[in-house]
């Protein structure tokens, strides 16, 4: 269902759903946390309705909120990535792919994150990493636990180079720090979750949870499907199979997040378990 | 290959065809003028191999005579005990694991395996790791730290094996583990790009208090030809990516990711193997030597601090 090619739907009242291909009237999907009335199909979501659906309202204090990426590398391709920035920011209103503050779920206080896979894929340059890291330091500082989302199709990012590589061991040793200290991190992976972010601190959490049908793994699909040179089975590196496998703990529907969430934290507080 | 590079190339193979020719030619001594043509030879590759674009040295550290991993446990290890399997699933033959003495010194060998020949780089999947090579080293790792033995990881893959069982045997879990847990491994780790540093398949073995790289090897968070596939929307490109993404032991250096560049002998590694792995030999006891009096909380101290400075961004607070 992710090979699809998207048709054109003028905007308005109509959209057309990437999982059944019915169009489907567009508030109904809003009102349903962007999820399809007809196969509950989980649109991707911008940061600012990720943070309304999950948090209580008007509890979000954004931390950070004026990092810049920087171009470490003179990086170019076809376009520059002076440029590619430019038009990103332009395009999402970010100032980067990762969000961080803090917040509340059902009143319980936690570290949030997410990232957006509308900006250069999600994927993790040094403002990500440097994000995440800050929010693994300020999680453990207040004995808060973490929770991060990820959408983040690119894993490292390429324009940065080996420095976006390196983001992996960074997140990574500070996540290790706040794992130690007996603080919980909630990861739930999002379409799409692939590459270093997935190889690195999407992965380390105490608990995963995924949203239904969403792209995640190691590889690209279409590398995999280059390197093998065959079709991929149906199914293949879904959240579903990733499930069947071994590798997550729990499925969640968007709508259901925050509450499945809020009962995990009752759990996983070593500050009131005895 | 570049103009230049091709040109000296190509007087370096006439030079070695002159001194081929005379050594063969027993009527007449010639040993003056041989020492002559050899001493401009090794000139001569001294200044293609000073002089090397990017995505020439990536060809060199994937020349099928590079020395691979095995070699160096054959030239620099003594009393080499292999140990095999990762105790869940499978023992990955991608990644050799084992206990060794280098010098004088005991330690934990890890090491991506390409093989040498045809039939031996199909059988090690071209040095591409399952989620099982990583979950193995993890387990030697472990045993290491118990036993207070430093380890010594040296890397050459393209990358983690993209392949459907791989996926679903959980390899961005496998990698995201050892990246943990070498983040805290109470025991000095030391990691050497020997060849090819290919992207999360070199740091799932790639995690530790000294990163140094060989002269002639690369580290990229992605391939040349694929990073080229994705941005330039061809894999043609892939000179100007290897290029871009400034992912040679000199860039690496310069961007303060690399601990030290490990000098090659004229002509690379493969041409003196020998040579190269005594080098090697003395970098690995000097580091051991230096890691091995720092205490080991600040050892770690140190690891998490190395990593934590990495990053370029502007803070705008």
């Amino acid at each position: 269902m992710f090979f699809k090619r998207k048709r054109n739907i003028p905007d308005g009242l109509w959209k057309r759903c990437e999982g059944c291909n019915n169009v489907v009237y567009k508030k109904k999907v809003e009102e349903k946390y962007n999820v399809c009335p007809e196969c509950n199909y989980h649109f991707r979501i911008p940061t600012s309705e990720r943070i309304k659906i999950m948090l209580d309202k008007n509890s979000f204090e954004e931390y950070w909120k004026n990092m810049l990426p920087a171009d470490p590398l003179n990086f170019k391709d076809r376009i520059s990535y002076k440029d590619r920035i430019a038009k990103e920011q332009k395009k999402t209103g970010l100032k980067e792919a990762a969000t961080v503050g803090k917040g509340t779920i059902e009143g319980k206080s936690v570290i949030f994150a997410v990232t957006d896979p509308r900006f250069i894929m999600g994927s993790m340059g040094s403002v990500v990493g440097e994000k995440i890291t800050r929010a693994a330091e300020k999680a453990l500082e207040l004995r808060l636990p973490l929770i991060i989302i990820t959408g983040s199709g690119g894993g490292a990012r390429m324009h940065e180079g080996i420095i976006s590589l390196m983001q992996m061991a960074k997140t990574s040793s500070a996540i290790s720090r706040l794992q130690e200290a007996g603080t919980p991190y909630i990861s739930v992976l999002t379409d799409p979750t692939l590459g270093g972010v997935m190889a690195s601190f999407a992965s380390q959490a105490d608990i995963i949870m995924a949203e239904p049908g969403a792209l995640v793994g190691f590889a690209g699909p279409r590398v995999i499907k280059e390197t093998i040179k065959k079709t991929l089975p149906k199914g293949f590196q879904t959240t579903e199979s990733m499930l069947k496998h071994g590798f997550i703990d729990m499925i969640v529907e968007r709508s259901k997040l925050r509450h499945e969430i809020s009962k995990i934290l009752d759990y996983c507080n070593s500050n009131t378990n005895n | 290959m570049s103009k230049d590079t091709h040109n000296l190339e190509n007087t370096i193979l006439e030079l070695e065809k002159c001194i081929q020719e005379l050594k063969n030619n027993s009527e007449q001594d010639s040993s003056i003028e041989i020492k002559k043509l050899e001493e401009k030879k090794k000139t001569l590759q001294k200044e293609m191999y000073s002089n090397l674009p990017p995505y020439e040295i990536v060809k060199i550290s994937r020349h099928h005579l590079r020395p691979p991993v095995s070699d160096y446990i054959n030239l620099m290890v003594d009393d080499f005990v292999e140990l095999h399997g990762d105790r869940s699933y499978g023992d990955d033959k991608c990644i050799i694991t084992g206990l060794g003495k280098i010098g004088n010194k005991k330690v934990l060998i890890i090491g991506h395996q390409k093989g040498k020949t045809t039939k031996e780089r199909i059988k090690l999947n071209f040095g591409m790791p399952n989620p099982e090579g990583y979950r193995k080293a993890l387990h030697k790792m472990k045993l290491a730290e118990k036993f207070h033995l430093p380890i010594v990881t040296l890397i050459d893959t393209p990358g983690a094996n993209p392949d459907i069982g791989a996926e679903e045997r959980g390899q961005a879990h496998a990698i995201a583990t050892n990246i943990a847990e070498m983040t805290k491994l109470k025991t000095p780790i030391i990691c050497i790009v020997i060849g090819e540093g290919g992207s999360g398949g070199a740091l799932g073995i790639g995690v530790g208090d000294k990163f140094s790289i060989l002269e002639f090897a690369y580290c990229s968070v992605i391939s040349p030809e694929g990073c080229a596939a994705i941005l330039w929307k061809s894999k043609d490109n892939a000179e100007q990516a290897a290029t871009a993404l400034k992912f040679t032991a000199k860039d690496l250096y310069e961007l303060g990711i690399v601990d030290e560049i490990i000098p090659e002998p004229t002509g690379a590694a493969h041409n003196n193997p020998e040579e190269m792995a005594r080098t090697l030999k003395e970098t690995i006891v000097r580091y051991i030597e230096e890691l091995q009096a720092i205490p080991i909380d600040k050892l770690i101290e140190n690891r998490h601090n190395k990593y934590r400075k990495i990053g370029c961004f502007l803070d705008g607070e």
